[in-house]
């Protein structure tokens, strides 16, 4: 009885290793005639990158994309998040980190990233640019007009029905129904929230008492994890409101925000408008590219609820090898092939040529 | 004549007929489904409900059953009918959410059951396609090893307990077992990090991570199990060994384990399905990666919670092949273990002692 | 027989120092990896339970306790309400499956109840928030408007059925089939002679259960409910993906402000934590630990006061 059982056993273990050696479909050999995209000398190697989920599919789209063209490099990007991603940038967990917001005064001047050359600076360069849309999910209407008062006098809570005349003055036209409007907001902490209420704050600062955070200030409410977890909210709700990555709107209807004296929808262009037409963050050394969004900007075409996710990386690496991945992986992620390619799978908004010029020369610091 | 049809109402009178009580059921739920039909016709209500029908001519059910019974029977066989009514009842309503589980995952599961997503990994795929072999060969080397890790400890130390276990040490280990049946997974998760940190430098990402996370959740598990059957095991058949001279590990090994192998395999299986979906401490220690990768200790290793959980919290923006995937790697979690499962059954029927049932 | 003459030590073999040995030093083991775990989780939390108002980000303007308290709340109000669910349905499964179900369909049966086990936390998740919440969410309406005067459905309902009520229900199902597989197991083991003595002494089958099954099985159901409560405490991933939660204290089960849970709470901050937060959330797992403890701790007692009673002596 017992030999049997251990023949049992062994039979098994005997189809689990034929399972285990075989090898996925598409991860065969490379094809010899590998695009020569990064020049000469081929690269070869492993680079691990972790930090905002919101840059997570575009990430994906990116990493195929170079994995295509440089079939002996690994690229592997972690989304758990920004704060783990500078954490473990820090630590030198990672050889780069992608961040909702670049790391404040007192982290760089603290320093210490452990896998850059010692007294060395970093760059910072906003490469993934998406607009937030306002999505809600009231029956029969797709698209409606607000300002930043009346957002804010919903996410605070003081417009709490549909058809209240605040909503009605701005929707000539639309029949609005009587349904109590029930905003949902992110649980947990995230860019996303952050580039929200610090756009209500700055530009509906007597409705939005609030300060700026990645956690949503208000207590009670209705919340939801994740970008997923609140687009299945709203849309699973009867006269709910959010906030989330544009491309992930779907059919939910859109908010056109009021910017100067007309309605802005979201869209990849105006996204990158309000980021050319924005200052930069002063003090910073050379190749970290900080920007400092203008919210309160009147131009013509901007929109001004949008998400910059930075990518972070050493400017001297103690490993020039991982140096110079790092450097070809940025440069294409720069590049108009780059920014195309996450626009079309992940909705974001490509950087202007005079943003890419400065990132080049950014680039062209990381050894 | 007439003595012999006392005899017969002996036993039949205040009795309700054997097949009252279905007759009755059903008549509860021809009345619910007219009461429905007439709400539906009059517009009070939108639709017909199957559920709703079945759920209230249940109840209505229940009520009249017990009525009728304590009328015609008595209170004793009354109460008896009450009883065997909510025991089927009980049944049922465990059912709906497994039903509505099941059919849901496989309605939205079975899209992308095919070819591709056993055979590919999600390297170098954006959109739609690819699959899940990378998350598939993690999910079974790491727990596979966290098995193989915790089942000797822990049938060991049940053993102890049960057998041996007497004094200050058993009563710590009891206590520390039940302590450890407290651990958040997202602890053993964050544990799992620091060792390894402390040994690999800070960042570290490894399958065998994974492995220990699961196997501080396992244990505990395992060793309650074990315990418990360990405890059904009459002691009439230990002293009956004893008795014969047997020494003590013999019977243990020959007697005890054999007659409690069942319940501890089915323990055991348990305790794996209760670990192989954990997906926190993976996230945290074992990491993420779209490419293949077979060794434990070197490098991040992807699991199929893990993926389930990813491919449904980071969608592109084509949000539904990336739920497509969610949903075929749940199914796939699930087949995984139901087999475990079936296998778990097989050997417990063919290798334990027959008992009464 | 005590005052009997010196017992005679049995003769010590090497099987038996060597088997008892290694049972030893697989308990050993245990006690130093969760030493191990406990010096790990009090040198990382301390600092968070230290850390006052303003010291980072995930406290804001409250003190630890302040933090945690709602916290612990939550995690016990939804495990209690999933036992309340789950333990009346557990024991009328295993009777089901052990005393009422044709014997030939009981193992298939049992099997079914099995599958659920089958499905990992993450699964139900997806269902809970996918599914499930939709379709109770005209139930909680109802109720918020026919049911107000009951204290838990006041106020008003949800929109999106994401209430603490729904997470329970999840949690309720999933603990389901750990403790109906214990209550099955020991039912089952019951002395064939009682159940077929009260059955001869003319008990309908309740009475038989009542009487000869409950009694022996009192230690095991009582001993399912501890394992179910302990997997409801510590779940993470299902309730961070079906609960709409907030930092509060309240009773009410059907509205859109839903008091969090420890494990979820760890689940979704710990991404975005850094620095003291870290120490913060370890802190809250610090306490969830203990609560766990001090529920298994009673829970213990109530078993080996009851010992006597069992039929597994």
């Amino acid at each position: 009885m017992i030999s049997k059982r251990y023949a049992g056993v062994a039979g098994l273990a005997l189809v689990g290793a034929l399972a285990l050696t075989s090898c996925a479909a598409n991860e065969t050999a490379a094809e010899p005639a590998a695009s020569g995209r990064t020049g000469g000398e081929s690269l070869s190697g492993d680079l691990v990158g972790a930090g905002a989920s919101s840059q997570g599919s575009a990430q994906e789209a990116w990493i195929a994309a170079f994995q295509g063209a440089n079939p002996d490099v690994t690229v592997t990007y972690d989304p758990s998040g920004s704060g783990a991603g500078r954490e473990a940038f820090l630590e030198g967990g990672v050889n780069f980190a992608g961040s909702d917001r670049a790391f404040n005064d007192e982290e760089l001047a603290e320093g210490g990233w452990a896998s850059c050359a010692p007294d060395t600076d970093i760059v910072e360069l906003p490469l993934y640019i998406s607009p937030i849309a306002v999505i809600f999910n009231v029956e029969g209407v797709d698209s409606l007009n607000m300002d930043a008062a009346t957002i804010a006098g919903i996410f605070a809570g003081t417009i709490t029905n549909w058809n209240d005349p605040a909503i009605a003055a701005l929707n000539e036209g639309t029949t609005l129904p009587d349904l109590a409007i029930t905003p949902v907001h992110r649980s947990d902490d995230s860019g996303t929230t952050e580039n929200f209420t610090e756009y209500l704050g700055a530009v509906a600062p007597d409705v939005w008492t609030y300060e700026a955070d990645g956690v949503w200030p208000i207590e009670g409410g209705e919340a939801a994890q994740g970008t997923t977890g609140l687009v299945d909210a709203v849309s699973g709700g009867n006269g709910t409101i959010g906030y989330a990555d544009a491309s992930r709107a779907g059919d939910l209807g859109t908010v056109a925000v009021k910017v100067g004296e007309e309605f802005v929808s979201y869209s990849p262009e105006a996204a990158s408008a309000i980021v050319d037409a924005s200052p930069r963050a002063e003090g910073r050394a050379e190749g970290d590219i900080a920007i400092e969004i203008d919210r309160t900007s009147e131009e013509a075409g901007v929109y001004p609820i949008v998400l910059v996710s930075y990518l972070i990386g050493c400017q001297e690496y103690q490993d020039a090898e991982v140096g110079s991945l790092v450097k070809a992986y940025f440069s294409y992620l720069a590049s108009e092939e780059g920014q195309d390619e996450s626009a079309s799978s992940a909705g974001s908004a490509p950087i202007s040529s005079d943003l890419r010029t400065d990132v080049e020369a950014a680039i062209e610091l990381i050894k | 004549m007439a003595v012999s049809t006392t005899a017969g109402n002996a036993l039949t009178t205040g009795r309700l007929p054997r097949m009252a009580p279905w007759a009755i059921l059903l008549a509860c739920w021809l009345v619910v489904a007219g009461v429905y039909a007439l709400f539906a016709m009059s517009g009070t209500l939108q639709d017909f409900s199957l559920v709703g029908t079945l759920f209230f001519g249940t109840v209505l059910y229940i009520a009249i059953i017990y009525v009728i019974s304590l009328s015609v029977e008595g209170r004793r066989q009354a109460v008896d009918r009450l009883i065997t009514a909510l025991v089927f009842g009980a049944f049922l309503v465990a059912l709906l959410p497994l039903v509505s589980l099941v059919s849901t995952v496989l309605a939205n599961g079975l899209a992308r059951f095919d070819l591709d997503f056993f055979t590919m990994s999600q390297r170098n795929i954006v959109g739609a396609g690819g699959g899940a072999l990378h998350a598939i060969v993690g999910t079974l080397e790491i727990t596979a090893v966290a098995t193989l890790i915790s089942v000797p400890i822990g049938l060991l130390t049940a053993v102890y307990l049960v057998e041996y276990g007497r004094g200050q040490i058993a009563r710590w280990i009891t206590f520390l077992v039940d302590v450890m049946t407290g651990i958040p997974s997202i602890v053993a998760g964050l544990f799992a990090y620091a060792v390894f940190a402390i040994v690999f430098g800070p960042g570290v990402r490894m399958g065998f991570a994974g492995s220990v996370a699961l196997s501080v959740l396992m244990i505990p598990v395992v060793v309650r199990a074990c315990e418990e059957m360990l405890k059904l095991v009459p002691n009439e058949l230990r002293e009956a060994a004893f008795a014969l001279g047997v020494p003590k590990w013999l019977t243990i090994l020959k007697v005890v384990l054999p007659t409690s192998a069942a319940g501890i395999t089915t323990g055991v299986m348990l305790s794996i399905a209760r670990v192989i979906g954990e997906t926190a401490p993976l996230l945290l220690v074992a990491g993420f990666t779209q490419s293949m990768n077979y060794d434990l200790f070197d490098g991040r290793m992807q699991s199929l919670p893990v993926f389930v959980f990813t491919s449904y919290a980071n969608q592109g923006t084509d949000g539904d092949a990336y739920l497509a995937r969610a949903w075929t790697g749940a199914l796939t979690l699930i087949l995984i273990v139901m087999a475990l499962n079936l296998i778990a059954r097989l050997i417990a029927r063919f290798f334990s002692p027959k008992t009464g049932r | 027989m005590a005052t009997a003459a010196a017992p005679i030590r049995a003769k010590q073999r090497p099987g038996d120092r060597i088997f008892s040995g290694s049972a030893l030093a697989a308990g050993s083991i245990i006690l130093i990896l969760l030493a191990a775990v406990a010096i790990f989780l009090i040198a990382q939390g301390i600092p968070g339970v230290l850390a006052q108002a303003g010291d980072t980000v995930i406290l804001g303007e409250k003190n630890f306790w302040q933090y945690v308290a709602p916290l612990a709340f939550g995690t016990l109000w939804a495990a209690a309400l999933a036992l309340l669910m789950a333990t009346p349905l557990s024991i009328g499964i295993a009777l089901f499956i052990s005393h009422y179900a044709p014997r030939r369909l009981a193992q298939t049966l049992g099997y079914i109840i099995d599958l659920l086990a089958a499905v990992p936390s993450v699964v139900f998740g997806l269902w809970g928030g996918l599914v499930l919440a939709p379709l109770v969410r005209p139930a909680y309406a109802w109720l918020a408007e026919n049911a107000s005067w009951f204290p838990l459905f006041s106020g008003q309902a949800s929109a999106t059925g994401r209430t603490i009520l729904t997470a329970a229900i999840v949690l309720a199902v999933m603990i389901l089939p750990i403790m109906t597989a214990i209550c099955r197991e020991v039912f089952l083991q019951t002395p064939r002679l009682h159940e077929e003595a009260a059955l001869a002494l003319g008990s309908t089958r309740w009475e038989m259960i009542r009487m000869a099954v409950l009694p022996f099985g009192r230690a095991g159901i009582i001993s399912a409910a501890m394992l179910g409560l302990g997997r409801a405490l510590g779940e993470t991933m299902a309730v961070a993906m079906v609960l709409s939660p907030a930092a509060v204290i309240s009773f009410i089960v059907i509205g859109s402000t839903n008091p969090n849970t420890i494990a979820a709470n760890i689940a979704l901050s710990f991404p975005e934590a850094f620095g003291t937060g870290v120490n913060v959330l370890i802190a809250t797992g610090l306490v969830l630990f203990v609560v766990t403890f001090a529920v298994n701790a009673v829970a213990r007692w109530v078993i080996n006061r009851r010992k006597e009673f069992s039929g597994a002596n």
